[in-house]
């Protein structure tokens, strides 16, 4: 075969192997004499050790980071928060237990017991809840007669508090236990089955700043379960508390002022992108998913047709009507299809092909200038603007100013938008685009589709000349040693070129809107406080005629525009930049500026130094 | 074409203990797999049944053909294991958070478990070739070594510590029976001794916790310190005679982590008591001294190198995963061979045991 074998012969090769043996050997006498020490030597002291099973493992919680608002106002709190807790290994005999406990503390022994039943391979050494949050009387009770009560406990837990309840619920979110598929994610490896993590709004996105590290301990209990010492001891670190952008009294002026109407509204500061206001409206109480909401309560909030768990201010998509107009008069200006003198006669009508256009004034509106046609919302001009601008050249200053993508604030679900292309429209339909659809587009209707905060970075751009912000709604990060860091910087995510002539017709005619008897929001002007904004009437598209008229009023109510109107103030150096929309509101100038007006009027004044002036009461009831 | 020999010369004494071993394995799985009074059914006791139907066959299919073959084929076998190795983190899919599975057809498998054995293989094939009664030199030992890094790395990525380790405590293995002349043998000693901060740099942090909390206990009492606590408090608790059978209050209350895969032995022991103990740690010898005694019997050295080689893979798993659970080394993860739950640990095992029969049967077929 080959030429080793002459080489090596199996006496060596059975030399090797009988070395080979007496390792083996040894290392088998090796194990056997550790088991022997560990299970004969030792086996007493371990059988003690494992019969009270009283090395325990207890986990201690971190503290969840707390969130403030700008001016250092408590928006959400941890509480205390006392669970009963039954340890089964402790608590025998358990039918006893339960029953004792439920005349103690005037629980329901039927609840006790299914709760132990339906426990579903929960370890008999680990304390089972059986009662969360309960209050004083039941604590009272159960601690003067705890030696009557083998196994059971009182666990002292914090709870999440929200402590304006529904206010800025979408924005702050809420906590939820963690599900299979976010533990199977892996994100977080420290995880568990049962723990609580934010399930959206800030509480999500700052999961990994607020929650902090758990801690534990291994202790040893006596044979009632009690601990007697701790043999280890791993502190939790605490998460970091967080400072928002937000000015809750504007955020609950704004959520007072929706009145429960379905909307939202969005206020930033055009000079840095802070989030001062986030508000989507009809709101829903986040303390209520704390304890666990209830499957009636969850179905009547997944039910409501005016969504209330949608954060209608980055997720909801609305034509933006006529505030689109603004978008229009940029591109007309800037690509030099009309300039500041360009003329067009409104008759009130249109014609384009053998299709009547109309204006929303049937008069007419006479002769009109860029400006004069942004002040008074002609839609005749816009057309004509519309015709000669082309949907491309439309789209590529609305995209320029940020709309038909997300706006990158750090918040989950945050909706792009739609911006139509000629292209677009090809691929995703097969029609080409028609020239009619110009026409349309050019006064934001058709396939337009905007958020809120898109609208409100939008008009803060033109506010503060072309800058686009990335919304930010966190303004530091604060440690357990109440460090402040105060590096979170604004972030400009964009910045368009608009020349200056065009920004000041553009400006002086948004002012005209507010602060001139023709402007579409005369009635929202304000004395000495310069507003500028643009309303906006945009169509509901989802009209379907064919529908059985059952309800013929709830059905018009369900027809009605929605109301957008977008502003800024003051007009020199302006400090906030609002967008609001109230759906079905019908007309911008009535339902969606004075929302507006008031934010914009609590806010400069609060700024101005006067403390805290309470907004106009009378307004508000004028109003409703 | 048939031999009447083979079945003449068939191992039925290693047949008899596997089965022995398996059947143990089954009873103390039986008892870890009931978690406080959960009455969802003993669905990992009988998906072990069926692992162990399926490894019987693979042991029947590896004892069917002429081991020699294995030597001619040694190369392929190698290249294929290294190529699905590849495979694992591009097509591989995620389980506890990390790529060891990949999908062929309608199973799975872990690429790690074939490396150890075409490691094997392709190492026997290679020191059959250079054996000398002189030892092996330094030029010698290059390819075992390229032989053995290349699945060791593939596999550490996954990231898999304890089949990495035990891929190379393998080599060693082999290595050191085949003889090392005694200058490269100090100087690789000494080399090793240089390397192992590399060792160190390469690590995940969960592992270099692992080895730190093993050397240190009170490093991480949540963690393994913690399992390492509960293991030994589970074994010493069995004391001569055990709790009895299904009586593990360690074991019945969760205290055990893993307690049906790498943590098995600790319920065994618990349950058992020390004449458990001893008994299986004896039937693990005999089938250690089996395995090494077909080695003695095979008059050609690519099977005599095999067979070494396939018991240094029984033994280093029985002899990590006893010494693991009784806190004589780190937590890392590798099965006890034919007790530990799992259908990949398992179909490896029988591999092997296949493969030991098979060098058993053809022992006379000297040419």
């Amino acid at each position: 075969m080959a030429d080793y074998l002459k080489c090596i012969d199996s006496e060596w090769f059975r030399h090797r192997l009988s070395l080979g043996v007496l390792a083996v050997l040894l290392t088998f006498v090796i194990i056997t004499a550790r088991l022997f020490y560990l299970q004969i030597v030792e086996g007493e002291a371990y059988r003690v050790l494992s019969e009270n099973n009283s090395v325990r493992l207890q986990m201690v919680e971190p503290q969840r980071g707390l969130l403030f608002d700008t001016r250092g106002e408590l928006l959400v709190d941890n509480r205390p928060s006392f669970d009963v807790t039954v340890t089964l290994k402790d608590a025998k005999p358990i039918r006893t237990t339960l029953d004792r406990l439920s005349r103690y503390a005037g629980l329901s022994l039927d609840e006790l017991q299914s709760q132990v039943e339906n426990r579903n391979g929960h370890p008999a050494f680990k304390p089972l809840v059986l009662r969360s949050d309960v209050d004083r009387n039941v604590l009272a009770a159960i601690e003067v007669t705890r030696f009557d009560l083998p196994g059971v406990a009182i666990d002292v837990n914090t709870r999440r508090e929200y402590v304006n309840r529904s206010s800025a619920a979408h924005l702050l979110g809420y906590l939820g236990e963690v599900n299979s598929d976010e533990l199977k994610a892996g994100k977080n490896p420290d995880l568990r089955a049962g723990d609580l993590i934010g399930k959206c709004g800030i509480e999500k996105a700052y999961d990994s700043i607020l929650r902090g590290k758990r801690g534990g301990r291994q202790v040893v209990v006596n044979a009632s379960g009690q601990v007697m010492r701790a043999i280890e001891q791993v502190d939790a670190i605490p998460g970091k508390n967080l400072l928002l952008t937000i000015d809750h009294r504007l955020q609950q002026l704004a959520e007072t002022l929706l009145n429960d109407a379905a909307g939202a509204v969005v206020a930033l500061d055009p000079r840095n992108g802070h989030v001062l206001v986030l508000a989507s409206s009809p709101p829903f109480n986040p303390n209520a998913f704390v304890s666990g909401i209830s499957h009636k309560d969850w179905e009547a909030l997944v039910s409501n047709p005016q969504h209330p768990m949608e954060n209608k201010a980055i997720q909801a998509e609305y034509p933006p009507a006529s505030t689109y107009k603004i978008i229009t008069a940029i591109a007309g200006l800037e690509e030099g299809v009309i300039d500041e003198n360009t003329t067009f006669f409104c008759p009130g009508h249109y014609y384009f092909g053998n299709r009547e256009y109309r204006c929303w004034k049937k008069g007419g509106h006479g002769n009109m200038n860029v400006e004069k046609a942004l002040t008074e919302s002609c839609d005749v001009f816009f057309y004509q603007v519309g015709l000669r601008l082309g949907v491309d050249r439309i789209a590529k200053w609305a995209q320029r100013l940020g709309l038909g993508s997300p706006t990158g604030i750090d918040m989950d679900q945050e909706a792009a938008g739609l911006i139509p292309t000629a292209a677009w429209k090809k691929q995703k339909t097969g029609i080409p685009w028609q020239g009619g659809e110009n026409l349309s587009i050019a006064i934001g209707q058709g396939f337009d589709l905007v958020t809120p905060l898109q609208q409100a970075v939008m008009i803060a751009a033109v506010a503060n000349g072309g800058i686009r912000y990335k919304p930010i709604v966190i303004k530091a990060i604060q440690d357990e040693n109440c460090n402040e860091n105060l590096d979170i910087k604004e972030k400009v995510m964009g910045q368009v070129q608009i020349r200056s002539r065009t920004l000041e017709i553009i400006r002086k005619a948004l002012w005209n809107v507010v602060n001139t008897e023709r402007g579409t929001a005369w009635r929202s002007r304000v004395e000495g406080l310069d507003i500028c904004g643009k309303t906006g009437s945009a169509q509901v598209i989802e009209r379907k005629e064919k529908k059985p008229e059952k309800e013929p009023n709830k059905r018009l109510e369900n027809l009605k525009d929605h109301a957008w109107f977008i502003a800024y103030a003051p007009a020199q150096n302006p400090r906030i930049a609002v967008a609001v929309i109230v759906e079905h509101g019908e007309h911008g100038s009535s339902a969606a500026a004075p929302i507006a007006k008031e934010l914009i009027r609590f806010h400069l004044q609060a700024e101005g130094g006067e403390d805290a002036p309470v907004f106009d009461q009378k307004t508000l009831q004028a109003m409703h | 074409m048939f031999d009447r020999r083979l079945i003449e010369n068939f191992n039925w004494g290693l047949l008899g203990l596997v089965f022995f071993i398996g059947c143990f394995g089954l009873v103390v799985l039986y008892s870890s797999d009931t978690p406080a009074e959960n009455s969802a059914g003993r669905i990992l006791f009988s998906k072990q049944l069926i692992w162990f139907g399926a490894g019987a066959m693979l042991m029947i299919g590896s004892f069917l053909f002429n081991y020699k073959h294995l030597d001619r084929w040694a190369h392929v076998i190698y290249a294929l294991c290294i190529i699905l190795l590849i495979c694992v983190p591009l097509f591989g899919r995620y389980v506890g958070g990390a790529k060891r599975w990949i999908a062929l057809g309608p199973v799975s498998i872990q690429p790690s478990e074939i490396a150890k054995i075409s490691v094997i293989i392709i190492l026997s094939r290679y020191y059959s070739r250079v054996i000398s009664s002189g030892g092996l030199t330094f030029r010698n030992l290059i390819p075992p070594m390229i032989y053995t890094l290349v699945p060791f790395i593939l596999i550490i990525k996954q990231p898999d510590l304890g089949t990495a380790m035990l891929i190379l405590i393998i080599a060693g293995l082999i290595t050191v029976f085949v003889k090392i002349e005694r200058r490269t043998f100090i100087s690789i000693l000494s080399f090793g001794a240089l390397c192992a901060p590399l060792v160190w740099y390469f690590l995940k942090g969960y592992q270099k916790q692992r080895i730190l909390s093993f050397l240190n206990p009170d490093r991480d009492p949540l963690g393994t310190g913690y399992h390492i606590i509960q293991s030994k408090i589970a074994i010493g608790s069995g004391m001569m005679f055990g709790k009895g059978f299904m009586k593990g209050t360690q074991n019945a209350l969760s205290f055990l982590p893993e307690q049906h895969t790498d943590f098995i032995f600790s319920v065994l022991a618990e349950e058992w008591g020390f004449i458990g103990t001893a008994v299986m740690v004896f039937l693990c010898f005999m089938l250690i001294v089996r395995g090494l005694h077909i080695a003695y019997g095979c008059r050609d050295p690519f099977g005599t190198i095999l067979a070494v080689g396939l018991t240094a893979m029984l033994f280093s798993q029985i002899v990590i995963n006893i010494a693991m659970v009784m806190g004589l080394m780190p937590v890392v993860g590798v099965p006890l061979p034919l007790i530990s739950y799992g259908g990949s640990s398992v179909a490896s095992v029988m591999v092997a045991i296949g493969i030991l029969m098979n060098i058993s049967m053809r022992r006379f077929m000297v040419e």
